[in-house]
């Protein structure tokens, strides 16, 4: 694909600044750095087909990618029979008649004359449809809530392999993009960033909220993972034999070995999703996608359905994104939805877009790579700053205690300042769009 | 029934703090739409300004306390405000002239400027946390009500209390009275007549000589006037937590949309209304309707639409409507 090798070099020296972390800092240090890298890798890409094939601004990728990590607790946890005996069907039947309540008040929009009467009856219909729904819905989660609320006190999922939930929560974030598209595209491009900022905090407070779907803040933990874990592995021999060439102790191999094992998961989808990313890119339809953002009115001119095909490339970043998500989730093995920040998790994304090349899809994962290395050390740089600047004052020293409690918040700044750097003076990013 | 014991409850509990809420939103609504009617774009950073002017009143009001100044009974953050406001103009215009001004020069799209605010946004707030990092803030002091439960009900006998706050109470006056000083100010000044003009069409207004970058200028120090009033009477009355302040982008964006971007009286009436409907849905109306209620009926249950935690879904909901129905808002709002 079109790579140059001013292209290959960047890589090449990202990849030797990691293998210097492994050797200065931690081996397992630098999996986890190359592991989160792939995953953000993919969220640049959802974002990057929104953003540098489409012209979207999508503020919500938090909401997308915790959406995704749903889908892992609800397809890959075991179910919980006591609960979904005790309040199962009351939960179902509540969710179906809230749907059928909007179903119904949209039916009487569309069927009604327009006038007092039709506003009358569509607020019938949603006092009516709430009262019922809330009558079925409120009991039958509380009683969910109650069974063994210590360790479950929720419905479980499906008890199917973990990989499967990845594909889930792809199909998740794109219902989820269809219905904020289906509102917010059409209209000034500015609408659809509030949009998605609105339903990302929605997602968040019903995951948090909602004890009886993922436990809400007392999160989900000991998710079944698709890769052994690294106690498994210590007892193997190999694994030994590998920690003694290497100079590791063996719970240290172990966790190396378990985390290039997802490497190698997240690469194979990266790989997948780069191929088809490209494909689409140099086709007619990519074509068609970068006419579009240039200038929307001559495509219109030229029979394009701007909004359908904006409706469409949302749907699918939002689905790279949920996918990214699930693969976090499964990777992490819990779901923990108080950990859920915009700036980590949107956008910080969006620094590795614009900072990688928006419109490149290469330049994303460069990007992601660049950024998520930056976000890990900068922190530990700004402390070994903080106290430099610091060493002449007295350890007593109110000032100096403070400014090394905050020197967390330095990689806050220097994202900012990365992001204002690489939009004033090389908008087109690392790896330019060609 | 006893109709007046449930108008004090729902006064107490739902309307003050509504009305305060409303007041605040609507401050921070108004610097949005303003920003976006003259600058263009969508102002992403508003949160975290909002929340760094409110830091430098903050650190203002602990060095007059070290002073030993005091307005008793008022807080003295109120003091405070003017440093507040030349901290946070310097700092917007700042971030103009560094970042902004650049893009205006090339005509960029909106969504750069949108990008570049979230770069600001970032700035911003590692800045604010350097200096209060995330925990919470209280810095209000003097008096704290205007009067209490106990001495409403001592005073007018009824059953249900109300209690007026000092920061509620300061912070509905404040808010209108900046209103009204905004409105003479867009309508009746010089300065304020070539920014309405700037805004309605830029080109007409460059050839009668209006200055843009004196009314890019003036714009931005309204809106650090604004974003430091709005973040300090928040603060006095919630307390400080830079989480929250980024928060409330949502609804101070929901109160400009709904009321129509560009137009300020828009923005206000969006803001009250995104308050209202926020605590109304969110508010546990049991005690109110148990008052209302014939003997007997009276509600079994908490009779509260919807958990606190969802109070972000209303100003969706809110946000979505409008899209869907009235994409230019209540007032028409020019753009679209």
């Amino acid at each position: 694909m079109s790579l140059t090798a001013r292209d290959l070099g960047l890589f090449a020296i990202m990849f030797a600044v990691l293998a210097l972390v492994a050797t200065f800092q931690s081996p397992q240090l630098a999996v986890t750095i190359l592991n989160m890298s792939l995953i953000s890798a993919i969220m640049a890409l959802g974002v990057n087909m929104q953003w540098g094939y489409a012209g979207l601004f999508n503020v919500g990728i938090m909401g997308f990618t915790a959406v995704g990590g749903l889908a892992v607790v609800l397809i890959a946890q075991p179910p919980v029979p006591e609960a979904w005996a005790a309040g199962g069907l009351g939960v179902l039947l509540g969710l179906m008649l809230g749907v059928a309540t909007i179903l119904a008040a949209v039916l009487v929009y569309k069927r009604m004359a327009p006038g007092k009467l039709r506003g009358l009856s569509i607020f019938a219909v949603l006092v009516l449809g709430y009262v019922i729904t809330s009558r079925v819905f409120g009991p039958a989660t509380q009683a969910v809530q109650a069974v063994n609320p210590a360790s479950e006190g929720y419905l479980g999922g499906a008890g199917l392999p973990v990989i499967l939930a990845w594909p889930v929560g792809a199909v998740f974030a794109a219902g989820v993009a269809w219905l904020v598209g289906k509102v917010s595209l059409g209209l000034r491009s500015d609408y659809l960033a509030i949009a998605t900022l609105g339903i990302s905090e929605i997602v968040i407070a019903v995951l948090k909220h909602e004890r009886w779907l993922a436990r809400g803040v007392n999160n989900v933990t000991g998710i079944e993972r698709p890769v052994v874990r690294p106690v498994d592995l210590q007892p193997l021999p190999w694994v030994q034999s590998l920690a003694e060439t290497m100079g590791w102790s063996v719970s240290q191999a172990a966790s190396v070995v378990s985390g290039l094992g997802y490497s190698a998961l997240f690469l194979i989808v990266l790989a997948i999703l780069i191929w088809l990313a490209e494909r689409a890119l140099n086709s007619p339809w990519g074509r068609m996608m970068r006419a579009i953002r240039d200038n929307e009115v001559s495509a219109r001119a030229m029979g394009k359905d701007v909004t359908r095909r904006h409706l469409m490339i949302f749907v699918l970043g939002s689905a790279v994104c949920g996918l990214a998500g699930a693969m976090m989730v499964s990777m992490d093995g819990q779901l923990t939805p108080g950990s859920y920040e915009p700036l980590r998790f949107t956008f910080l994304i969006w620094v590795m877009v614009i900072v990688g090349g928006s419109g490149n899809n290469w330049g994303s994962v460069l990007g992601a790579f660049v950024i998520w290395f930056l976000w890990v050390q900068v922190e530990p740089a700004g402390r070994w700053l903080m106290e430099m600047l610091t060493s002449g004052m007295s350890l007593e020293s109110e000032l100096r205690r403070h400014l090394l409690d905050s020197a967390a918040y330095m990689r806050l700044l220097t994202m900012g300042l990365a992001l204002l750097l690489m939009l004033r003076f090389a908008p087109r990013g690392l790896i330019p769009e060609r | 029934m006893e109709p007046l014991n449930a108008l004090v409850s729902v006064s107490n509990f739902m309307l003050i703090p509504a009305l305060a809420y409303g007041s605040q939103l609507a401050l921070g609504a108004l610097g949005i739409t303003l920003i976006f009617s003259i600058l263009r774009f969508a102002h992403f950073a508003h949160g975290d300004t909002m929340a760094l002017g409110t830091v430098a009143v903050i650190g203002g009001t602990w060095f007059l306390q070290a002073q030993g100044i005091s307005i008793a009974p008022l807080p003295t953050a109120l003091l405070a405000i003017p440093f507040g406001i030349l901290v946070l103009g310097l700092y917007l215009l700042a971030a103009d002239r560094l970042v902004y001004r650049y893009y205006r020069r090339v005509k960029a799209k909106p969504m750069i400027f949108v990008m570049a605010s979230l770069g600001v946004m970032f700035v911003t707030n590692g800045i604010t946390r350097l200096f209060l990092g995330v925990g919470e803030t209280r810095f209000e002091d003097g008096q704290r009500f205007i009067f209490t439960v106990r001495e409403f009900r001592e005073f007018t006998g009824l059953a249900e209390g109300l209690a007026l706050r000092s920061a509620q109470a300061i912070t509905i006056v404040t808010a209108l009275v900046v209103m009204v000083v905004l409105f003479w100010f867009l309508n009746r000044t010089r300065a304020g007549k070539s920014m309405r003009a700037y805004s309605d069409n830029e080109d007409l207004a460059l050839l009668s000589g209006i200055n843009p970058e004196r009314v890019v200028f003036i714009t931005w120090v309204i809106t650090a006037i604004l974003l430091v009033l709005a973040g300090t009477l928040y603060g006095l009355d919630k307390g400080f937590r830079p989480f929250n302040y980024f928060q409330l982008l949502l609804p101070m964006f929901a109160a400009a949309i709904l009321g129509g971007l560009g137009s300020p009286l828009g923005a206000i009436v969006g803001a009250y209304v995104v308050a209202f409907a926020e605590m109304g849905i969110t508010f546990a109306w049991r005690r109110v309707f148990s008052y209302l209620a014939p003997d007997g009926f009276e509600p079994t249950t908490m009779m509260q639409l919807l958990p606190v935690d969802y109070k972000f879904a209303v100003t969706f909901a809110i946000l979505v409507i409008v899209l869907l129905f009235r994409p230019t808002g209540i007032f028409k709002g020019k753009v679209l």
